[in-house]
C-alpha cells in the first residue's frame, strides 16, 4: 500500500550566478517498508526529505506534480495545515540533532511538553513516560538527562532524544536523516530495533537517508541512489553490494575494510554522463 | 618520540546530584606521525578528552603534555597552533553569518600567514571543495560540505597535531576515502600526529596504529590494529564491541 506518492521533485536556489537545481525531477513512492536514500554528500538527500514537509528555506523554490499522502497532495496544503502533517502524521529526524533541540529548556522539559501535546496525562505521569523512552534508546541515566540542557549531551545522545521524541506522535512516516551516524554498533543495533518495531508492528513507513551502505544493505528493503539531484538507482536493499550503476560499484569501492588494509582507498572518478541520464523512478 | 602524553587524565562536569565523571583516569600516548584511535560507547567519553586537550572543559585533573611539555590550566596561542580539531557537531562548530571565505581567511591570518587568497583556494581544493565554494554561507552547504570546512579550517594553521572527532561520520564513503586519503598523505608528508574519534572500527582500522577502547569514563583496554583485525580483545566490552562491527 503507498503511504507517499512523490511525483517530479524539484528543489531549486535562485542566486545572482544562477538557478542551483539540488533536487531535479526526482519520483518515488513509499509503502509501508524501510526505503533507503543514498549517495554522495551535496546529492540532495536532505532536501529531500525537507521537500517533502515543505521545510525549504527561502529563496529556495519546490515544485512537483504532486507530493501526496494518503491519496491529498501536500503541495496544494496552507502552510497552517501543513503544520499539523508535520505534528501528527510525517516525523523528521534531521541531520543535526543537537540543533533542533531548544538550546534553553531541559531534556526532560522539552520531552514532556511533546509527550502532553499528543496524549493527555498528568506531568508526573509524562515524566515517567520520558524515563522510559530515554531508557528504551539506551541513555545510561535518564534521570540526569531529563534535568540537563542540550549543550551537555554527547553527539550520540542528542541522536538518541531526538529520535524518541520523533517517535512521540506514532508518526504515519518517518524521515530520519542520518539518524544514528554518531552511535557505536551496540546503541545503534537497539534504536534500529524501535524502529524497525514500528515499521513491522504498526505499518508505519521509513525514509532512511543514510551514506551507511553496509547498515543500508542490511536493515532496509528498498534503495534510491541519488547522484547530484537525481536518482541514477534503485535496487532491493539486499541486492546492494551487486548494484549495477558504476557511480553505486565506486561507492561500494571506496568502503574501508578490515580485512583488506592498505594505503589508499580507492575514489571516485565521477562521469559526466552520470548527471545528464534522467532521474531513475522509484515508484512502485 | 612522544608527542601527546595523557596521565591519569580525569574530567568531570556539574556537582551534587548532577555530577557527571566524563572521565576517569585516563593514559595513553601517542608517538609523533603516529595516529591513535578512540573507539566505544556513545556518551563514554571519547569527545570529551579531546576536548580536555584543547583546554576546553572546565574542570580536569592529571597531565596532558605536547611534545614532552605540560599544558597548564590556560592554553598559549602556539599551543592553537600545534594543536588543532575538527569537532563532532559541524553545525554548531561554524559561525552561521561567516561564509566559507572569512571563517578559512580569519584563521589564516590569526595565526600569521599572508598569503591568505592562495591558501584559502588550496584548502578548499584539498578538502575537495573548489572554489566555488568560497563565498557560500554555511546554511547553504549540506552536512559533508560544511564538515569539510571544518577540516580545512583546523589544517589551515599547518598543526602538527590533528584532534578528529568523527570526523567522517557525516559524510558519504566516496568523499570519506579522499578525506582518509588526504590524511594519509599529509602524515606521510609532514608528519602530523593524529588522534582520531570514530564508532566506525573499519575507518579506525585503516587509519591508526593503535586504539582505546572506551566504556563509561574509562579506558578499558588499549590495542594495536592487529590486535583490532583479528578480533583479538581481552575486555569483556571490547569483545562485544569488535563482534558487532565485523
Ligand atoms: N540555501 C542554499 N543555497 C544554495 N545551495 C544550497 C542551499 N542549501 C543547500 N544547498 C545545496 O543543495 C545541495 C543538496 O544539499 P543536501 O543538504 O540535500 O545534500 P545531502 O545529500 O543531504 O548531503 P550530505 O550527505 O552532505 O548531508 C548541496 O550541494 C548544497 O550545497
Ligand atoms: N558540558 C557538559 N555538561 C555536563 N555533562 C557533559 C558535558 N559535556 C559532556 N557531558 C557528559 O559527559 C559524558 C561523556 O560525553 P562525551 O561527549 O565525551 O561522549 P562521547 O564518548 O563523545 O559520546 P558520542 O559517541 O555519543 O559522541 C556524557 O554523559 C555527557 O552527558
Ligand atoms: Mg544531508
Ligand atoms: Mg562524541
Amino acid at each position: 500500500m503507498t503511504l507517499l506518492d512523490v511525483e517530479n521533485l524539484w528543489v531549486q536556489f535562485p542566486s545572482r550566478q544562477g538557478v542551483f537545481d539540488a533536487v531535479r525531477g526526482v519520483s518515488f513512492t513509499l509503502g509501508r517498508e524501510r526505503l533507503a536514500i543514498v549517495g554522495e554528500s551535496g546529492s540532495g538527500k536532505s532536501m529531500t526529505g525537507r521537500a517533502i514537509l515543505r521545510l525549504i528555506r527561502p529563496p529556495g523554490i519546490v515544485t512537483a506534480d504532486q507530493i501526496s499522502l494518503d491519496g491529498i497532495d501536500l503541495m496544494k496544503k496552507s502552510e497552517r495545515e501543513m503544520r499539523d502533517v508535520r505534528g501528527q502524521k510525517i516525523s523528521m529526524v534531521m541531520q543535526d540533532p543537537k540543533f533542533s533541540l531548544n538550546p534553553v529548556m531541559t531534556i526532560g522539559q522539552q520531552i514532556i511538553e511533546a509527550y502532553r501535546l499528543h496524549n493527555k496525562v498528568s506531568k508526573s505521569a509524562a515524566f515517567d513516560k520520558a524515563i522510559e523512552m530515554l531508557e528504551a534508546v539506551s541513555i545510561r541515566d535518564p534521570e540526569r538527562v531529563m534535568r540537563a540542557y542540550p549543550h551537555e549531551m554527547s553527539g550520540g545522545m542528542g541522536q538518541r532524544i531526538m529520535i524518541a521524541m520523533m517517535l512521540i506522535p506514532n508518526p504515519e512516516i518517518l524521515i530520519a536523516d542520518e539518524p544514528t551516524s554518531a552511535l557505536d554498533v551496540s546503541v545503534q543495533g537497539q534504536v534500529l530495533s524501535i524502529i524497525d518495531k514500528l515499521v513491522t508492528d504498526r505499518g508505519m513507513g521509513l525514509i532512511f537517508i543514510s551514506h551507511d551502505l553496509n547498515l543500508v544493505a542490511d536493515f532496509c528493503d528498498r534503495v534510491l541512489i541519488m547522484y547530484l539531484g537525481r536518482i541514477v538507482e534503485v535496487c532491493d536493499a539486499k541486492n546492494l553490494h551487486n548494484a549495477k550503476h558504476p557511480y553505486t560499484q565506486g561507492l561500494l569501492n571506496s568502503l574501508p575494510r578490515l580485512s583488506e588494509p592498505r594505503r589508499k582507498l580507492d575514489v571516485l572518478n565521477r562521469n559526466p554522463a552520470w548527471s545528464e541520464a534522467p532521474s531513475v523512478s522509484g515508484r512502485v | 618520540m612522544t608527542m601527546l602524553n595523557i596521565e591519569n587524565l580525569s574530567v568531570w562536569f556539574g556537582g551534587g546530584r548532577d555530577r557527571v565523571d566524563a572521565v576517569r583516569s585516563a593514559n595513553f600516548h601517542v608517538n609523533r606521525g603516529a595516529s591513535f584511535g578512540l573507539v566505544g560507547e556513545s556518551g563514554s567519553g571519547k569527545s570529551t578528552i579531546l576536548r580536555a586537550i584543547m583546554g576546553l572543559v572546565p574542570n580536569w585533573s592529571g597531565t596532558i603534555s605536547v611534545d614532552a611539555t605540560p599544558v597548564g590550566k590556560k592554553r598559549e596561542k602556539t599551543f592553537y597552533k600545534a594543536v588543532q580539531m575538527v569537532f563532532q557537531d559541524p553545525y554548531a562548530s561554524l559561525h552561521p553569518r561567516h561564509s566559507v571565505d572569512q571563517v578559512l581567511g580569519e584563521t589564516l591570518y590569526l595565526h600569521g600567514f599572508r598569503d591568505i587568497d592562495a591558501r584559502v583556494v588550496k584548502l578548499l581544493d584539498d578538502v575537495g571543495l573548489g572554489a566555488k565554494f568560497r563565498f557560500r554561507y554555511p546554511h547553504q552547504l549540506s552536512g559533508g560540505q560544511r564538515q569539510r570546512v571544518a577540516i580545512a579550517r583546523a589544517l589551515a594553521p599547518e598543526p602538527s597535531i590533528l584532534l578528529l572527532d568523527e570526523p567522517t561520520s557525516a559524510l558519504d564513503v566516496s568523499i570519506q576515502a579522499e578525506i582518509l586519503n588526504l590524511l594519509t598523505d599529509l602524515r606521510s608528508e609532514h608528519g602530523l600526529t593524529y588522534v582520531m574519534v570514530s564508532h566506525d572500527l573499519s575507518v579506525v582500522g585503516h587509519m591508526c596504529e593503535s586504539l582505546a577502547v572506551m566504556k563509561d569514563g574509562e579506558i578499558v583496554e588499549i590495542m594495536d590494529v592487529e590486535t583490532l583485525r583479528n578480533a583479538q580483545a581481552q575486555h569483556a566490552y571490547s569483545k562485544k564491541l569488535l563482534a558487532a562491527s565485523i
